[in-house]
């Protein structure tokens, strides 16, 4: 054996230090994934009316309630302080009230989360609501069209 | 893809640099003047958001740097840990704060869009939270690589870091598909094309590529800077 075939096959230091760096990062990654994993139910947002129903959570716990606002759900008290609304995510539906300040993007159809507790009687009397956002941008006559024509899906931007 | 080793020698990287920095400059601000008239001014109000959305063209871009930034510390700690280049170091000490402002750039404008929008400035989404992390293993970089005398022992210690934080950027990039969040999934980089309106989508790309032209300028003026320290350091140490 010449001493060329000796050196290559003692590992050069370089290619020695890039494989413990590729195998610290692989470690590393499945850490990384087994903590998220385990830890699922706690970065989750919200849930959805169906997670809600599945989970029978006890009553007076807070929790976060995500969905789309039912379309014609929405009602005002007559002193106006008080709005009522159905969330849904198109399984089930849960009803929801709230006394406060609405965020601008609140609207029938569009993706809501609210944060509160289920009362006995089954209803989520909510503390906060946040409007929730889709990934879909466009000029308001572009939207019109779509209406128009057709074409419009709500709630299509909601997974 | 060209070859970029010969740039791992300071002084070629000086004699580069000073060739393509007026030019870049002077591209830089050309970008950036059109892509703000695009943004500010041509762009039409968004249907739901109506002129809130021009917060997304700083936004958008400032938050994709901030990951691109972070994956070329990576890049820059491999080299310096695996082949010990000895321009990596510097360019490192370089990036991490740039990419930290933009980082910051990116949760300060998130926050004044999710006021009005969301009704809320912060929330503890896996999306924003994964984003303050990535603001936060910036700043770790930063005082990481500042905090031994020796500075080549601070800069090996920061590329660790860049290096353990890279397991970040997929968690930052997927949070809003693994999980559910307040903060809406990928309108550009996502299956099946953009969801976005090219009117809007255009501006968008064009100060996308506005700043990281900023991005790559502000890198290589604070390279040569680092060079620069660095050669007045060597020549402290032999005085």
């Amino acid at each position: 054996m010449t001493a060329k075939r000796v050196a290559a096959k003692r590992m050069a230091p370089k290619r020695k230090r890039l494989w413990l760096l590729v195998g610290s990062l692989a470690v590393l990654g499945v850490a990384a994934t087994l903590v998220l994993t385990a830890l699922n139910d706690n970065i989750v947002f919200f849930y959805s009316p169906t997670q809600v129903a599945e989970k029978k959570s006890a009553p007076e716990r807070r929790f976060r309630l995500g969905g789309l606002v039912e379309q014609g759900s929405v009602k005002k008290s007559s002193d106006g302080q008080v709005i009522s609304f159905k969330v849904t995510d198109l399984a089930r539906t849960i009803d929801v009230t709230y006394r406060g300040q609405l965020p601008d993007l609140f609207r029938e159809g569009q993706g809501v989360i609210a944060e509160g507790s289920l009362g006995a009687d089954g209803v989520f009397i909510a503390r906060e609501v946040l409007a929730k956002h889709d990934e879909n941008y466009m000029p308001p006559e572009v939207a019109k069209a779509l209406k128009e024509s057709g074409r419009w899906q709500e709630g299509s931007g909601k997974k | 893809m060209p070859d970029l080793h010969f740039l791992a020698n300071p002084a070629r990287f000086r004699r580069f640099s000073q060739r393509v920095l007026p030019a870049l400059s002077f591209a830089t601000v050309l970008a950036l003047a059109v892509g703000l008239y695009m943004a500010l001014v041509q762009a039409p109000p968004d249907y739901q958001q109506g002129q809130t959305v021009r917060i997304m063209f700083i936004h958008v871009p400032s938050a994709w740097l901030a990951m691109a930034g972070y994956g070329l510390l990576a890049v820059l700690g491999a080299s310096l840990l695996v082949w010990r280049h000895p321009l990596a170091a510097l360019m490192a000490r370089a990036t991490a704060p740039v990419g930290a402002v933009f980082a910051a750039v990116c949760l300060l404008t998130g926050s004044l869009w999710g006021r009005p929008m969301w009704g809320t400035y912060w929330v503890w989404d896996a999306r924003l939270t994964s984003m303050l992390l990535l603001f936060f293993l910036y700043l770790g970089h930063i005082a990481l690589s500042r905090a031994y005398d020796n500075s080549d022992r601070g800069d090996r210690a920061a590329a660790i870091l860049a290096l353990v934080g890279v397991i970040n950027l997929p968690i930052i990039k997927f949070s809003v598909d693994w999980w559910n969040t307040l903060h809406q999934p990928a309108s550009v980089m996502k299956l099946g094309g953009p969801s976005i309106h090219p009117t809007i989508l255009v501006p968008l790309l064009w100060m996308a590529a506005s700043l990281t032209l900023l991005f790559v300028l502000l890198v290589l003026l604070r390279t040569d800077t680092e060079i620069d320290r660095r050669r007045l350091e060597l020549a402290d140490l032999q005085a």
